[in-house]
């Protein structure tokens, strides 16, 4: 079969630069789809800890903002209230009988109600949440000092983690969500066990009766509706093993960024 | 000199001339894919909230821009893009387009994100990576550029050249002065143009990224306060990426008006051709 007419270099060139154009949009679906290619992007995620870490010590302050910057409304993400028929029993109870279990790898494991929590040496901070979606919130917290709780709970030389079992679960498995900190993290001034938001009581939406906050992560790293905090030296026999409902989804570990 | 016949009774002969150095072809084209993959990673992460906000906080309803998509009556999706107050319909493009499954609520279209579906964790993850070649890429040009000479020699504009920024401008009207001047080095205006993208929208784009970061904003503040908080950073780093854009396209219309086989040509191998005389 013959043509007549040839094509015209510009025709050509169009067509080349389209189709080159696609195709290296698919490549990039299929590339993400491997199992080698995301392996490889995800070594920023470790360049960016590691340095990160070096630049930002515990002296290192995520901004504190004043009353008049805050939210009028602060969003909700995540699980806005919790299923679990324990959870609903204990909140039907305004929380008396929840206990947070503190354990794992430490020398005095502990069994804290609220008002022993509310009872540890504390910190109110006005900060901006930061989802990884892009949006910002400001919002005032009150909390227990995670590192004067540390202290007195006392972490063998073998930890390395803290990991944070929740109450409230997401998605269609039902997985129960979870999180994990490194002891730099936990032992920072601003790390937080947080029982109040904005002057009153935790509310249910923001993760009562007991919240983490990190302030410098992104907010799917402050888990909500705390049950338990096992002190760890690794945590991937844990769920799908990279340290949280979303790091097992693919999100990246450290959330500094 | 080649013997080049009758034709040189008409015109000067055509010669090729070495234009771009091998670090200089290098850079560019790395460059090219990696500022693509900036940007499509880019739109899959602002599509995760399609909305862009000044200051610290995205409160609802202030966003000076923002990519919906509505249910109308019938129960069918439309995409709205309000722009400072201003609402325009782009169904198909923003707000909804074509997905897996037909139309779905997306801030940009599958064609122009990657991953091509909603996928925030992978579009982090090819962003963040890639940012650090965008960075190496960058100082390695920047590095060889003054250590070469090729930015004092070929970008910097001279004094004369700078008085004549209107002679410049009006070349640039003119497609047949403009592939004459071509061939004799960067013109002032391409010269300010590489200029600002280098040492302006380069820079610009890099700190308004990191003070997203808020890691970062505890180490360095003060880029809280260079951009007016965390929200004003996205916004500018949405607008530099789309400057990054607007000069990627004027770069391609001038490479298309002053000879594409010739300049692309040119980038690839480092020769130019050119008539004799100009030189």
């Amino acid at each position: 079969m013959s043509h007549n007419h040839r094509p015209s270099r510009r025709r050509f060139l169009e067509g080349l630069l389209g189709s080159s154009g696609l195709l290296a949009l698919t490549g990039c679906d299929r590339l993400s789809q491997t199992q080698w290619f995301p392996r490889v992007l995800r070594s920023a995620e470790v360049l960016n800890d590691r340095l990160h870490h070096l630049l930002g010590g515990p002296d290192a302050l995520a901004r504190e903002y004043s009353e008049a910057d805050l939210s009028a409304q602060f969003p909700s993400n995540g699980t806005r209230s919790p299923q679990d028929p324990e959870y609903q029993r204990l909140r039907a109870n305004a929380f008396r009988d929840w206990r947070l279990e503190f354990g794992g790898l430490v020398a005095r494991p502990m069994q804290l109600s609220l008002e022993d929590l509310r009872a540890l040496p504390s910190r109110t901070q006005i900060t901006r949440h930061d989802c990884v979606e892009g949006w910002s919130a400001i919002a005032k917290w009150k909390g227990a000092r995670l590192s004067a709780l540390l202290e007195a709970i006392g972490p063998l030389p073998s930890a390395r983690f803290l990991v944070f079992f929740c109450y409230d679960s997401l998605g269609r498995s039902g997985a129960k969500y979870y999180e994990s900190i490194d002891l730099e993290d936990a032992q920072h001034p601003q790390t937080l066990l947080a029982y109040e938001w904005n002057d009153e009581p935790l509310p249910v939406r923001y993760g009562a009766p007991l919240r983490l906050r990190v302030e410098r992560q992104l907010g799917y790293k402050m888990a909500k509706y705390l049950n338990r905090i096992e002190v760890v030296d690794s945590f991937d026999g844990i769920n799908g093993g990279r340290g949280g409902y979303w790091e097992d989804r693919g999100y990246a570990w450290y959330a500094g960024i | 000199m080649p013997e080049t016949g009758h034709e040189t009774a008409a015109q000067p002969p055509l010669v090729m001339g070495y234009r771009h150095r091998l670090p200089v072809r290098i850079t560019h084209w790395l460059n090219l894919v990696i500022l693509a993959v900036m940007l499509g990673s880019g739109l899959q992460i602002f599509n995760a909230h399609p909305s862009l906000y000044w200051g610290d906080r995205s409160d609802p309803g202030q966003a000076w821009l923002s990519i919906e998509a509505r249910r109308t009556e019938g129960g069918s999706l439309r995409g709205v893009t309000r722009l400072a107050g201003y609402e325009v319909e782009t169904t198909g493009v923003l707000g909804v387009s074509a997905g897996r499954d037909g139309a779905e609520a997306r801030g940009f279209p599958a064609w122009a994100t990657i991953p091509g579906p909603r996928w925030l964790a992978m579009g982090r993850r090819w962003h963040l990576f890639f940012a650090w070649l965008l960075v190496l890429n960058g100082l390695v040009y920047v590095t060889y550029s003054l250590l070469s000479r090729h930015l004092t020699r070929d970008l910097l504009p001279s004094l004369p050249e700078l008085k004549g920024l209107g002679r410049s401008l009006r070349e640039h009207l003119s497609p047949r002065r403009l592939r004459a001047q071509s061939t004799r080095g960067y013109n002032p205006l391409q010269k300010l143009a590489y200029l600002v993208v280098v040492f302006v929208l380069g820079p610009l784009v890099l700190l308004s990224g990191l003070t997203m970061s808020p890691w970062l904003d505890s180490v360095f503040p003060v880029l809280l306060d260079l951009f007016g908080g965390r929200q004003s950073a996205r916004s500018i780093h949405f607008v530099a990426a789309f400057a990054f854009v607007g000069f990627l396209l004027l770069h391609l219309a001038m490479v298309l008006l002053v000879g594409p086989v010739n300049h692309v040509r040119a980038m690839l191998t480092g020769r130019l051709q050119i008539r004799r005389s100009s030189q």
